[in-house]
This record gives structure tokens, sequence and C-alpha cells, in this order.
């Protein structure tokens, strides 16, 4: 098994070379990855990661940590499951126990227009070749007991997909596991390092300014999440990105008492039971663009009635905190993951409200696509063009609120 | 939740109104000539600033009717309030008269 889930020596904190062959801006989960993979899977080890703020400070550490791969169409199964089955194998390859746990993730019904959304997404995961199934209203109250399964609830639970494959892991030991691991391939973490411009010659990038002074290189990759449209910005172009707030909450530390995850994205709701004891619960999106990682009340309000509803006791647990993070909405739900208009460059965003379950698979390609200057097979279709031939990805079914 | 001053009712919760992303987003005028990525920019590109946005919302649990906000996505503060139709006030702050569409009328 793995080692100890809090060791004493994380990573050296450098200061920044004068250049480097490559430069991930942006130090979140995916950055991270992506700094990984190019080490791991390409030999590059002479890079750098620019994280404004400290590893772990932004939505790292602020997603519900749910991981699976259902998703409708081929090419989000493509990238989602190439992921799901790094998960697999990245507690080993880290040597690292962050409680990755395949506890089986409920999407549940509540009306003729879900049941038939679900059965569609199981048969299509499926031939896929992703574990996928339907479960009656009674296999529901079976597998998760404490789902009130009556008929005269106002939203009333008329069957589930089920992906067994489908789990939580600790977000924060992550941080830590693939971290430890970029540092140990001698790439620089560069905490407290905000990029302020970017340097474009003749149409291609040749470095970037920061906080920490300006650092060159050929090869740039912004993974910034809900910042990616001012780093677009600096770059002169721009992305059909939205940041908005997502929050999320916690209960007080309770015996173990949800044995899976349980998401319901007409009720607006997903919730999880963390392995030291809190029900970690997520929200929909906050209506209005915001950079500033809180929301507005009545989002978690609409939340907790429907969490309390589904799972009559809930309404026993208190609330201990509340937070938001700030996620990159694009059109269709999809990421945009690719080339820019700007040579050397490439772009990383648009996960919205579901990119932690994606770490592995997006930090793989896009550390593909920085090392070769050609997109991934498995991201290839998620690129910037797709909005102006329009073969959108359009995961709206899958993701919801409830990504 | 934010406090939102209707521009015909007055004062009112959020909850009663409903976003309508950014303000001033003009139709092409030469929809017929313009190019697939200009199309495909009217259709998806919206502004996205750190700091003051001028945008639409409509008070749909009132009187239904829309209207122009200038808020910070930073502070969430509301610095000006106008009618639909008419351009963004001179005097709010951080008007840039930058991006695509903005004042395009």
């Amino acid at each position: 098994m793995a080692a100890d889930a809090n060791p004493q020596h994380l990573w050296r904190n450098p200061d920044p070379r004068p250049s480097y062959d490559a430069i991930v801006v942006g130090g979140g989960l995916h950055g991270l990855a992506t700094a990984y993979y190019l080490a791991r899977n390409h030999g590059l080890t002479n890079v750098a990661v620019l994280e404004k703020g400290w590893l772990g400070s932004g939505n790292a550490v602020r997603n519900t940590t749910i991981i699976r791969s259902n998703y409708l169409w081929e090419e989000s199964a493509g990238i989602y499951e190439h992921s799901l089955q790094l998960w697999e194998g990245l507690v080993d390859e880290l040597d690292h126990d962050f409680l990755f746990s395949q506890r089986g993730v409920l999407n549940l019904a509540h009306t003729l227009g879900d049941v038939r959304e679900g059965v569609r997404r199981a048969n299509a995961n499926r031939l896929s070749g992703i574990d996928a199934e339907w479960l009656t209203t009674e296999e529901v109250a079976d597998f998760c007991p404490i789902i009130d399964t009556s008929p005269g609830i106002r939203y009333p639970v008329l069957g589930a997909t089920l992906q067994r494959r489908g789990g939580i892991a600790r977000h924060d030991a992550f941080v830590f596991a693939i971290s430890r691991a970029v540092d140990a391939y001698g790439i620089d973490l560069l905490q407290g390092c905000e990029v302020t411009g970017i340097d474009v010659v003749g149409g291609r990038v040749t470095g970037v300014q920061t906080t920490r002074g300006p650092i060159a290189s050929t090869t740039v990759g912004l993974v910034a999440a809900g910042h990616s449209t001012v780093l677009a910005g600096l770059a002169g172009f721009r992305l059909p990105i939205q940041s908005h707030p997502l929050q999320a909450l916690v209960s007080e530390l309770l015996d173990q008492v949800l044995n899976c995850v349980v998401m319901s994205s007409a009720v607006h709701v997903y919730v999880s039971q963390a392995h030291k004891g809190e029900l970690v619960m997520g929200a929909g999106i906050d209506s209005y663009n915001s950079y500033a990682q809180r929301g507005s009340f009545h989002v978690i309000e609409h939340q907790m009635a429907a969490a309390v509803e589904l799972i009559p006791l809930f309404a026993r647990a208190h609330v201990l905190r509340t937070w938001a993070g700030i996620v990159d909405v694009s059109p269709d739900a999809s990421p945009i993951l690719g080339l820019t208009p700007v040579d050397g460059l490439t772009v990383n965003c648009g996960w919205g409200t579901g990119g932690w379950k994606a770490t592995p698979g997006s930090g793989w390609c896009m550390a593909h696509t920085m090392a070769t200057g050609v997109p991934h097979p498995l991201s290839a279709p998620f690129s910037l063009e797709r909005f102006e031939t329009g073969a959108l990805i359009d995961e709206h079914g899958a993701a919801a609120v409830a990504h | 939740m934010l406090l939102i001053a209707c521009a015909w009712c007055g004062p009112r919760d959020e909850v009663e109104f409903r976003y309508g992303g950014q303000a001033h987003v003009a139709w092409p005028t030469a929809e017929d000539a313009i190019s697939d990525a200009e199309w495909g920019a009217f259709l998806f590109i919206r502004d996205n600033p750190q700091g003051d946005f001028a945008e639409r919302w409509v008070h749909q649990h009132g009187c239904r009717r829309w209207f122009n906000v200038v808020r910070s996505t930073v502070t969430h503060e509301i610095s000006a309030v106008y009618p639909a139709g008419q351009s963004r006030p001179e005097s709010a702050p951080g008007r840039s008269g930058a991006g695509s569409g903005e004042g395009a009328r």
C-alpha cells in the first residue's frame, strides 16, 4: 500500500529560472497533471508551473471530489473514461494514498424525461465500453437505503443510473501527491507567481511577464480555469468562457451513513460522505458572472431543501462551512483543450463544474498537445474551432448542475 | 443574495430576477456577409471581465421587464442601473469602450 497521506517533505520552493522548455500557467490540478505527464510521458523536465496563489488554494480543494465517466457522447466518453482508468492506477503510481474509493455513483431520475435520458445515457455508456446500469426504484432503495423512494414526495425517485466504478477521492491529499511527484521530476513549482503579460512576437509566444520577473519559453500552456479569459486577453484572443461561482458545503463529522455518491440534476444536489465523516454537497452555479469565490445564500438553501427531501435523515445535520470556486463555463458544457491563434500557446479550460474528475486525462492530453504541438486524439474534438464549425459536444444532459 | 434595484420597481431580492448576461451585444448588421468565425463569435463569445460588467437582468417574478446593470464581478457592487435601450452611463466606473459588441447599437 502507498505511503503516509501526510508526508513530512512536500516540495522545493525555487526561484524562477530565466527560461524553460515549457511553462504551465496555473498550479491547479489540471496544470499539475499537465506538468506530471510532460515529464512522465514526454521526458520534459525543464518545466515550470506558475501559480499566482499557492498550491491547493483554488478549485483543487473546492470541488466535491466526485469521480465518474458516464458522459453521453463518444468524445466525452473517450477523455473522461481515460481519466477514470488513470485514476485507478494513480494511488500506486504516485505511491500516496489519497483515499480513492470506487463506491458507485447514482444519478437519480425524477421525471419521465429523466428516465428516458438516463436509460439512453446508460446504453450509450455501455456502447462506449463504460460500465453503466439502470436501476429501478426498488433497486435504488436496495443500493442506497437512506434515499426516500416513497412515491408521495414532490420529486419521486423513478430510477437511477449507476456507475459502480465511479466514486470519490481526497482532493487535498491528491494535491500533495501530484505536487510531490512533479517536484521529484525536477520541475519548478513557482508559487506567488502571477502572470501579468504574455509575450507574442510575430504570432508566436516567446515568454511571460510575471510578478516574479520575466520568464522565457516558446511553449506555454494556459490552464487557469475561471481566469482563462483574463489570460487569453493578455495574449490577444477571446475564449467562449464565462466565469461563475459554484458553491459547495460540508456538514459536521457524522458516522458513516451514505455508502455511495448520490446526484440529482433535477433537484440540484449531489452528495457524498467523506471518509472522515463530513457530508459533502454541491449545488448549481450562481447565475451571474463573478470572480469573487462566494455566491448567494439562496442557492445553498435550494440545494439543502432538495437534499433533505431526498434523504430525510440529513435534516438533523448541521452545515459546518460553505464556500465557492470560480468555474469556467463553456457554451456546450464541454472543455476547450487545444491550440490557440498564437503559435506555441495552448489552452486547457472550460471544464466548468466538472473538472476534478478529469484531472489525469486532461493533463495527459494537454501534455501531449504542448510537447508535440498536435492535439491528442482524445482531446482533438474539444478544439476552440468547434465554436466556428458548429461541431459542439453538448453535455448539458450528463453535466447539468451536477457535472 | 444580491439586492437589485429594478429600473422600474426599485430594490428587490435577487431571487425575483433572472440573469441575461452581457448587455449591448448587437445582432450582426451584415448577417448574410459575415464569416463563420464572426458568426461563431457573435453566438458564443461574450466579455468576461474581472471588474465592472454591463449586464442584463429581467424582473421575472415582478414586472417582467428587462433592464441593464453595471456590476463588479469582483465585489458584486452595483454602480449603475439603466433601462434597456440606453447606452452605458458615462459616469459608470470602469467604462473602457473596449470589447467587441460594446456600445454597438
